[in-house]
């Protein structure tokens, strides 16, 4: 059935004789697909319906092949190819039935791909609107988690122990080591630079106060959030998101449960938990990588660090810095759910929700960090 | 169809920890026919297909493929002879991030080096080959209905006109008139192209209408691999539950009648 050793597929048109007369000889096949469209573009035009037709010479033929032969001589010639090449066997005209049936129909309008001036105005008028009900979406899904949180709050049958802990040990217990990985090797760079900056003053001293200031009140808990937006967040959207496509969302709605209910509040009330906690290490570790360099690089003793840390930074700078931690987590966790809700059937989409998320997350974190920043400021706290 | 085997399977073992789904597994394909396999639930039909098409090594045995074991070939060659191999998955496995012309194009510009539009028209027939409508083509999986999946899976599996196509329930999920045609589909495409077909089915028409030979597996292993007539009188229960049950004895029916008329 699959001789490969015969010639490739030839196509000789004698346009001297009245009617002209077409040869088709040799492997019609996929092997020979472009030169052998080439040369039936270029034959369409010169046949007509009194042309004749000769098939003797054919060698192997596959769907690609019919495929070309049908475009040469259209489908309904084709259909009728056993009246005027009845020697062809069965199998042949079966194969040239199948796919002239097939092609014998109105084509398919090909989508018009060009590109515009106007399609970039379009596209920037898109975005802005997507962000517009971006935003106004998750204002929706904040409203409605707080409302399910609320209704389970005062039913305590309804509460969920069990997931509710594995999501705790997912985003907190094992992001502990990265997170105080990551702040101590920051708390030691912020101790370099101060020690740079602030010894041409004079004031070495002062980098135990820079440390434990930019510690307490901001980095503490900011890289503690951006690695959660990170880490988690984008675990949510994704595992959210194959559950969305493979119909497990449906199915939950289906038995009468809550998505919100099963899958967001433990993952929000997790990352409630384990933000704040994970922020303290990272304050804790961040001071003590600060420490490090102070021991090491200024002789500032640790009795002395301690002592200074004691002496000058109030708890209220604590106090700021770990009160934004719920706000985050709570934004983090929202903004990963939402966008694994958000996702449709594809792969594709799995993968654009889970980046959204993580970009949405951290631009978020930040955002509200500065705003916290600026009214602290004013209030003088 | 008695032609010679394609593919031969030999010693099969296949194991999932301690659960042994086949245990000394014989199984020939012969060139040209359209062999059905059965077998209840768990009894590794998929494990089987996986096997022979080499997504999964065996834990022992040989494949035999076009006379030589695809499990020791180096990786082009083995590319080569997978090539050779179309293979429907039981859920389309369509990429979901290209539209449906560009499914079926993606293996005719990897391995047939056609141009991106020579493949997608060639896509096009491919399509329309496997009974899709013409505005289908632009679509991406996920806005089709499951027969409408499954077809353009087919179309896929068809891309390379392979010689031996591996069918994983392609009637599932179909309507029955569609379910009907995609058989007279396959029927026409072995024997206008000389395919041989490996087709896992529940589908009791599908096994009456077009297979040539039937394998139950059963226990682990294959109970019988024969004709049908054959296969339906070994005595074996499940085997007689199996072909002798309300919708056994329908299907028979439905086939006796479409062969008299």
């Amino acid at each position: 059935m699959h001789p490969t050793s015969s010639p490739p597929g030839t196509l000789q048109l004698h346009s001297a004789a009245r009617p002209a007369h077409l040869r088709i000889a040799g492997d019609w096949t996929l092997a020979h697909y472009n030169a052998l469209r080439d040369a039936v573009v270029r034959m369409r035009p010169q046949l007509d319906e009194h042309s004749t037709v000769e098939l003797d010479g054919l060698g192997a033929l596959d769907t690609a092949g019919a495929g070309l032969l049908v475009e040469l001589l259209g489908p309904q010639r084709i259909a009728a190819v056993a009246q005027w090449a009845p020697q062809l066997p069965a199998e042949r005209l079966a194969l040239l039935h199948t796919v002239a049936a097939a092609l014998d129909r109105p084509a398919a309008p090909q989508p018009d791909q060009g590109y515009e001036f106007g399609d970039l105005l379009a596209h920037i008028g898109r975005t802005m609107q997507n962000i517009w009900c971006q935003q106004r979406e998750l204002l929706g899904f904040i409203g409605l988690t707080l409302q399910t949180l609320l209704s389970v709050l005062v039913r305590p049958q309804r509460w969920r122990p069990t997931p509710l802990v594995a999501h705790i040990e997912q985003t907190g217990l094992d992001a502990i080591p990265i997170v105080a990985l990551l702040t101590f090797l920051v708390g030691a760079v912020v101790a370099f630079l101060g020690a740079t900056v602030l010894a041409d003053f004079g004031a070495s001293i002062y980098t135990v106060t820079l440390v434990g200031f930019a510690f307490l009140r901001e980095f503490g808990v900011l890289l503690a959030a951006i690695l959660l937006a990170g880490r988690s967040a984008s675990a949510f959207a994704a595992q959210i998101g194959s559950m969305k496509a493979n119909e497990e969302i449906d199915a939950i709605r289906a038995l009468g449960l809550s998505p919100v209910e099963l899958l967001v509040l433990p993952r929000v009330l997790a990352m409630l938990i384990t933000l704040p906690i994970l922020t303290f290490i990272g304050m804790l570790s961040g001071i003590l990588g600060g420490a490090v360099v102070c021991v090491l690089a200024l002789d500032i003793s640790p009795t002395l660090f301690i002592t200074i840390l004691q002496r000058d930074i109030d708890l209220s700078h604590f106090l700021v810095g770990i009160g934004k931690a719920p706000v985050f987590a709570f934004i983090i966790a929202v903004i990963g759910c939402l966008e694994g809700f958000k996702v449709s059937g594809s792969a594709q989409s799995v993968g654009e929700h889970t980046t959204s998320s993580v970009v949405q997350s951290i631009f978020m974190v930040i955002l509200i960090d500065a705003i916290a920043a600026l009214f602290f400021m004013e209030m003088g706290w | 169809m008695n032609g010679e085997a394609l593919i031969q399977v030999r010693g099969l073992v296949n194991r999932f920890g301690r659960q042994t789904v086949h245990e000394d597994l014989d199984l020939d394909i012969r060139r040209g026919e359209i062999l059905g396999v059965v077998g209840g639930s768990g009894t590794g039909k998929s494990v089987l297909l996986r096997s022979i098409v080499g997504l999964r090594r065996p834990n022992a045995g040989s494949v035999q493929v076009f006379g030589e074991n695809l499990l020791q070939l180096p990786p082009e060659r083995r590319s080569q002879v997978e090539r050779r191999f179309g293979v429907l998955f039981q859920r389309g496995a369509l990429f979901t991030s290209l539209n449906l012309q560009e499914n079926v194009a993606l293996p005719l510009i990897e391995h047939a080096g056609l141009a991106r539009v020579d493949a997608e028209h060639l896509a096009r027939l491919k399509l329309a080959l496997a009974g899709l409508p013409a505005d289908a083509a632009c679509k991406y999986p996920d806005e089709l209905s499951g027969g409408m999946v499954k077809r353009a899976a087919l179309a896929r599996a068809l891309a390379l006109d392979p010689e031996v196509l591996f069918l994983d329930e392609p009637t599932a999920g179909l309507d029955p008139i569609g379910a009907a045609a995609f058989d007279q589909l396959i029927l026409t495409l072995r024997d206008a192209l000389g395919l041989s077909v490996f087709l896992v089915t529940h589908d009791l028409d599908t096994l009456y209408t077009i297979c040539d030979r039937v394998a139950v597996l059963a226990r682990k292993r294959v109970l019988v691999a024969d004709r049908l007539e054959a296969v339906q009188d070994t005595d074996d229960a499940w085997i007689r539950d199996y072909f002798h049950g309300p919708r056994g004895r329908a299907a028979q029916q439905a086939a006796l009648v479409q062969e008299n008329s």
